[in-house]
């Protein structure tokens, strides 16, 4: 395969860091700091322990890793961290966004190809900004006759209802945003509006191809959402409990998978099917209805339509690796947190600090969080998969098999749940 | 409300509410260069009107303008993908006309540069096939190994896709040194890549469950409706011009017609990729009985000029028996040329394929009957 391709150089890697670098520091002290200071001048300084608090002795303050760190963990309880940060929707966000990259490069070698490579000089690293990019700076063309509020109103609202459906996800020992008794009722209420804010954004376009597309959508999911609710009866069953971090501790021993493999499988088809991933894509069918219900979406209606779904991927998944995987249990691989650092201090060069508040995360839910994430990537891989493999499937093989294949594996898999309970070997005062 | 008066000649026509109208082209990613307006009611299509004509280019009145010669590199612009196919029933009645008898050698390096481009234009047209049923995979792989074909005719001919390579009198120009042995070598290593795509598009169970018993020609409809080629043999008709009438080398030559008898979607599908294989066999079979050395071109005057009458000639193109014919007046430009194109004969069938199918089955049943949009507008 010949590939006109530019050569990597590190110096001039180096080189154009450093450029960017100069001209941040450039700009930030011409023009940044005489902002602040002149922003300081107007504004009154608390007294914090006697002392005027200047802009100095804050700054002073923000070297000092002994009263940065409490409130790094202070603001770590917040709501605010949790929604937005950490197990909510920036960590999903990432693991989104490197979905999308992983995809690309893995179905470029799949189909023997390079795939993204030009951008951030790495394999293509920033590729995923410039389409971003590309998508922010776009018009937005909106049909003469759609419905404008409900059209500009279904891609955030889709982005929101993944952002809700990632906010029941519990990552690690308790480290999840709504921590709710009903958490699998919950995610299955989420997961109901989906298509609703499908068909809203595909009849509010007022377009054919949409049209028929968001139906396709609508009887897409609504089939598959059945066997869906029933393939994770089998786990409620076992452990007793809604509630996801109670499911995901309940599997210390083994994950549920090993008893419950046909319920798996099931939750695995519907969710490709939920995700309108290939081969069930077929609300977006290209050759068929042009790009289905997102044909008329343009610019960043469009990005954030593709951001959510891929939202909604990593959410599935997560929910996968909690319900069948185990969730955050696993071998404990992080090494123990060093105990000297928190008795001795850490040298450093003439003095020796002491740091309370050491250290920010325990080894147990470092630990989970490197275990989720394995496992998580693991799913979206086999979600990945078979859009290099397969082709599309026809509606009627679809509905077939969403009403009658599918819901009857699901009863089989309640049926091994229940003899697994009554036989006493799982479950309520059973003999794990 | 009272009754708009109307022009003559119109009349309103009553739209059944249940019934949607879809333009599917010509600027959909599932049409190609035409337009096909199918009207469906709910998933099942109900009518459906082919509209080619959006690339019509006027190759036959271009041809009344330029001598035998000049002819060539415009006419094989319909189908830039099979050049070679296309240009061969044109320099047949040329030759005929001008009373040629071309030399064993080119009549063997001939048939190999026609095989090598009918596999070039069949992995073309199995690349969008693949991306019709959402096969990305089908898409990249015929798009990558097709550039080995490419890479021979290219070191055979100098150009990579409009070859211009047939010319009345012979082919233009000689092969390179050794290239019996690297084609040889690169045509094995093609035979091995498409055996491998039975494994991950001929056979899998989604491709036969989408493809098996959809968009089904019948045996007689097969022959009423006059498809060719491809279209023809999936129905069950044994019938390639290669064997039926055999010009330069084919009756000397080793390989069979493949044959299929369900006259489905993946029949017809499937037929192109089992005569690649023969054409591999035909290939090799021509490097081996063609003759080492010897004249390759007979050398024409300028501005030849054909004797009076007309000849029609015919060949075996990637999609199924390409016609030329040429009306002679003693001038060195044709009178007149007709090109009788089998994609505009497979086109045919289409709306008898398509009502009553779902609206799922439309791309794999239109790109099914091996039609190219430019070659049927011309």
């Amino acid at each position: 395969m010949s590939v006109i391709a530019p050569n990597f150089k590190l110096s001039e890697f180096i080189k154009s860091i450093l450029d960017v670098g100069f001209w941040v520091l450039l700009l930030f002290v011409l023009i940044g700091l005489p902002a602040v200071f002149m922003i300081l001048f107007f504004i009154e300084m608390p007294i914090i322990n006697g002392e005027l608090l200047t802009p100095f002795l804050a700054l002073s303050w923000l070297a000092d890793p002994t009263r940065t760190l409490p409130i790094i963990k202070a603001f770590m309880t917040t709501d605010l961290f949790r929604i937005a940060a950490f197990p909510g929707f920036g960590f999903a966000a990432l693991i989104a966004a490197s979905t999308i990259f992983a995809e690309r490069k893995m179905m470029a070698k799949l189909q023997l190809r390079v795939g993204p490579f030009y951008c951030g000089k790495i394999e293509g690293i920033l590729q995923l900004m410039a389409d971003g990019l590309k998508l922010v700076s776009k018009e937005i063309i909106i049909p003469a006759k759609a419905d404008k509020p409900i059209f500009w109103a279904a891609p955030v609202l889709f982005v929101a209802t993944a952002a809700a459906f990632v906010a029941l996800i519990p990552v690690t020992p308790g480290w999840v945003v709504a921590d709710i008794d009903v958490g699998l009722i919950a995610v299955f209420a989420v997961i109901g509006f989906f298509p609703i804010i499908t068909i809203l954004s595909a009849w509010s376009a007022n377009s054919k191809f949409p049209f028929i597309g968001g139906i396709r959508a609508l009887y897409q999911m609504v089939s598959f959402e059945i066997p869906l609710i029933l393939s994770l009866l089998g786990v409620v069953i076992l452990t007793g409990t809604l509630n996801l971090s109670e499911i995901a501790a309940s599997q210390s021993s083994f994950p549920w998978i090993v008893f419950l493999p046909i319920g798996a499988i099931v939750f695995f088809i519907t969710m490709l099917a939920e995700l309108e991933r290939i081969p069930f894509d077929l609300p977006e069918a290209e050759s068929e209805i042009v790009a289905g219900w997102l044909t008329e979406l343009s610019g960043m209606l469009y990005g954030l339509v593709q951001f959510g779904s891929y939202l909604k991927l990593y959410a599935f998944a997560a929910l996968f690796v909690v319900l069948f995987l185990g969730g955050w249990n696993g071998p404990m691989i992080v090494p123990p947190f060093p105990e000297e650092i928190i008795t001795e201090g850490i040298e450093m060069g003439p003095i020796t600090a002491q740091i309370p508040g050491l250290p920010i995360f325990t080894q147990e839910v470092l630990n989970g969080i490197l275990m989720f994430v394995l496992k998580t990537v693991g799913v979206i891989f086999f979600i990945i998969l078979p859009r290099g493999v397969f082709p599309r499937v026809r509606v009627d093989i679809l509905l077939d098999l969403g009403w009658t294949k599918l819901i009857g594996l699901t009863f089989v898999n309640i049926f091994i749940a229940l003899g697994l309970l009554y036989a006493g070997i799982l479950g309520p005062g059973g003999l794990f | 409300m009272s009754t708009p008066t109307l022009p003559p000649g119109l009349s309103i026509q009553k739209v059944d509410e249940r019934i949607m109208t879809l333009n599917v082209g010509p600027q959909h990613p599932g049409s190609g260069h035409m337009r096909i307006i199918v009207q469906i009611d709910g998933d099942y299509i109900v009518a459906c009107d082919p509209d080619p004509g959006y690339v019509h280019r006027g190759e036959e009145k271009m041809a009344e303008y330029r001598n035998y010669v000049l002819n060539i590199p415009h006419l094989e612009r319909p189908v830039i993908h099979d050049s070679c196919n296309i240009l061969y029933p044109y320099v047949l009645g040329v030759e005929e006309l001008l009373g040629l008898e071309i030399t064993e050698r080119a009549k063997y390096i001939r048939v190999i540069a026609a095989e090598l481009n009918r596999c070039v234009y069949i992995m073309y047209w199995l690349a969008i096939y693949g991306i019709f049923l959402g096969h990305s995979t089908m898409f990249m792989w015929p798009t990558g190994d097709r550039e080995l074909l490419i890479d021979l005719l290219e070191k055979m001919t100098g150009a990579r896709v409009t070859h211009s390579y047939f010319i009345p009198g012979g082919i233009r120009n000689d092969l390179p040194a050794n290239f019996e042995e690297v084609c040889l070598r690169q045509v094995n290593y093609f035979e091995k890549r498409i055996k491998e795509y039975a494994d991950v598009f001929y056979d899998n169970p989604i491709l036969i469950s989408r493809t098996e018993k959809t968009g089904i020609l019948t045996r007689e409809n097969a022959i009423r409706l006059g498809t060719t080629g491809s279209v023809l043999r999936a129905s069950g008709i044994d019938y390639d011009v290669r064997k039926k009438e055999p010009y330069d080398v084919y009756d000397e030559l080793d390989f069979e017609t493949c044959v299929l008898k369900s006259g489905d979607s993946y029949a017809r599908s499937k037929i192109p990729w089992l005569d690649m294989f023969q054409s591999c066999r035909i290939i090799r079979d021509a490097l081996q009985k063609m003759p080492k050395s010897g004249s390759i071109r007979i050398k024409l005057k300028p501005n030849p000029k054909g004797a009076l009458g007309s000849v029609y000639k015919r060949v075996e193109s990637g999609r199924g028996a390409l016609g030329c014919y040429i009306v002679s007046d003693k001038k060195p430009e044709p009178y007149r040329l007709k090109l009788s194109v089998p994609s505009f004969r497979n086109l045919i069938a289409l709306p008898h394929l398509l009502i009553g199918e779902k609206l799922g089955n439309m791309p794999s049943v239109y790109w099914s009957l091996n039609y190219w949009p430019v070659e049927a507008d011309r």
